[in-house]
């Protein structure tokens, strides 16, 4: 058991070292972040109400496509340099190493991600009441997405353009954690009685993928690796 | 300790690269598998280390741990070196270590016996092929595994190097491991049996 946690620390050990050595991945995510949430606002207008109505949204929907971006990474650096054969010989099952994997990414990707999001509700005029559920949504919410993505990282891995496929086979599942993730935002300003039921939903999403999603990416990984 | 290999069938892409094929290496013994390119050599490492799915037979280790599978129990080194440009040559050392469960100095010990041991700090990236490819050896010295996989261990090695690797295998073997290497070119070790796969059959 031990050996098991063992490999499962040093493997997010690791990658979180590579994230930190390479520190692109993470700066296109964030920069993106920003860019995308700044272009907003110049393309409709400066009426600060509106903008204040569309902020979660559009904080969540370029959160999204940010961590979307380095997701279709997860594993392929890994399998091109061969360290995913290794991975699939050593003492964790697939199932963990894909955990492991997403956990790392949800570290190096969701968290600062979430982290700069109440920077950029600032930009968006975002009601003040609202920072701390936009905070503790992405929390809750963004585990979610990087565990439910490493199943597209790993069904894309050997395609060429896994990029744009990623997209169009994530999006759709990221729907559930976009809807609620908002309505429990929303919730924080207009007092709809929405908060608390998105939250434990938002919550529930992600549990459930946290425990399904690696077996999925592990059982897509064995296939890749064949 | 013995490798068995129990009639073992492997198709690939349609294509039969060897079946029904059985063999058993002992404790203490190398076997090298050779043979024209696409004879099936890396597909057998492979199938042994679990990657590849057999269509017909099965591998054991009889002898070894029985919780655990074939493939925990061998050290897979493939074409790639699955080394981490960007980590240093400790840092990647350090990490297979602990993943694959080795103790903590052991790391120092095998970056030494590769003549890597000047080269800790430097980021894997500004290494040589060949150092790489040292690099990614020394991950067999890392932890404990009775069964060493090695496929075309000494592609890109100099002399020196391929003796370096000689003396790993012989040591491994002299503690009464199991090596199975595909090669091109014999190995400066004591002394192995050579399993020659054949042309593979003709695509159906």
């Amino acid at each position: 058991m031990s050996a098991f946690l063992q490999a499962f620390r040093q493997l997010i050990r690791r990658d979180l070292l590579v994230a930190w050595a390479d520190g692109g991945t993470l700066g296109v995510a964030l920069g993106f972040y920003v860019v995308v949430v700044t272009l907003l606002p110049l393309g409709i207008g400066p009426d600060l109400n509106l903008l204040a109505r569309i902020a979660p949204g559009v904080l969540w929907v370029a959160l999204l496509l940010a961590a979307l971006l380095s997701l279709g990474r997860m594993f392929a650096a890994d399998l091109e340099d061969g360290s995913l054969e290794v991975l699939a010989t050593g003492p964790l099952p697939l199932e963990a190493v894909a955990a492991a994997k997403s956990l790392a990414h949800w570290l190096t990707t969701g968290l600062p991600l979430t982290a700069l999001a109440p920077v950029l509700g600032l930009l968006l005029n975002l009601p003040p009441e609202a920072y701390a559920m936009l905070v503790a949504s992405m929390l809750i919410g963004t585990p979610g997405v990087s565990f439910l993505g490493a199943i597209g990282a790993a069904l894309t891995l050997r395609t060429r353009r896994g990029g744009l496929l990623i997209a169009l086979l994530m999006l759709p599942l990221f729907v559930p954690t976009l809807i609620f993730g908002i309505e429990a935002v929303r919730g924080a300003t207009l007092d709809s009685g929405a908060l608390i039921p998105s939250l434990l939903i938002l919550g529930a999403i992600s549990l459930a993928s946290l425990v399904l999603a690696p077996i999925a990416a592990a059982a897509a990984l064995r296939f890749q690796l064949q | 300790m013995k490798l068995v290999s129990d009639a073992l069938t492997s198709v690939r892409g349609g294509r039969t690269l060897f079946m029904g094929l059985s063999f058993a290496v002992d404790g203490g013994e190398a076997l090298l598998l050779t043979g024209p390119n696409g004879a099936g050599k890396t597909t057998l490492i492979r199938t042994i280390a679990g990657l590849f799915a057999p269509a017909a037979g099965r591998v054991r280790l009889d002898g070894g741990d029985p919780e655990r599978s074939v493939a925990e129990q061998c050290h897979y080194v493939g074409h790639l070196n699955a080394i981490k440009g960007n980590l240093s040559v400790e840092e990647n050392a350090a990490f297979w270590n602990g993943f694959l469960g080795g103790h903590a100095d052991r790391v120092a010990a095998a970056l030494a016996a590769f003549g890597l041991d000047a080269l800790g700090d430097v980021p894997a990236a500004y290494l040589s092929a060949g150092q790489k490819r040292r690099l990614g050896l020394a991950r067999i010295l890392l932890a404990e595994r009775p069964v060493w996989l090695l496929d075309e261990p000494t592609v890109s090695l100099d002399a020196t190097a391929q003796d370096m690797l000689g003396r790993a295998v012989d040591n491994h073997m002299a503690a009464g491991g199991v090596v199975v290497a595909a090669t091109h070119v014999p190995l400066p070790i004591g002394s192995a049996r050579e399993l020659r796969l054949g042309q593979a059959t003709e695509v159906a």
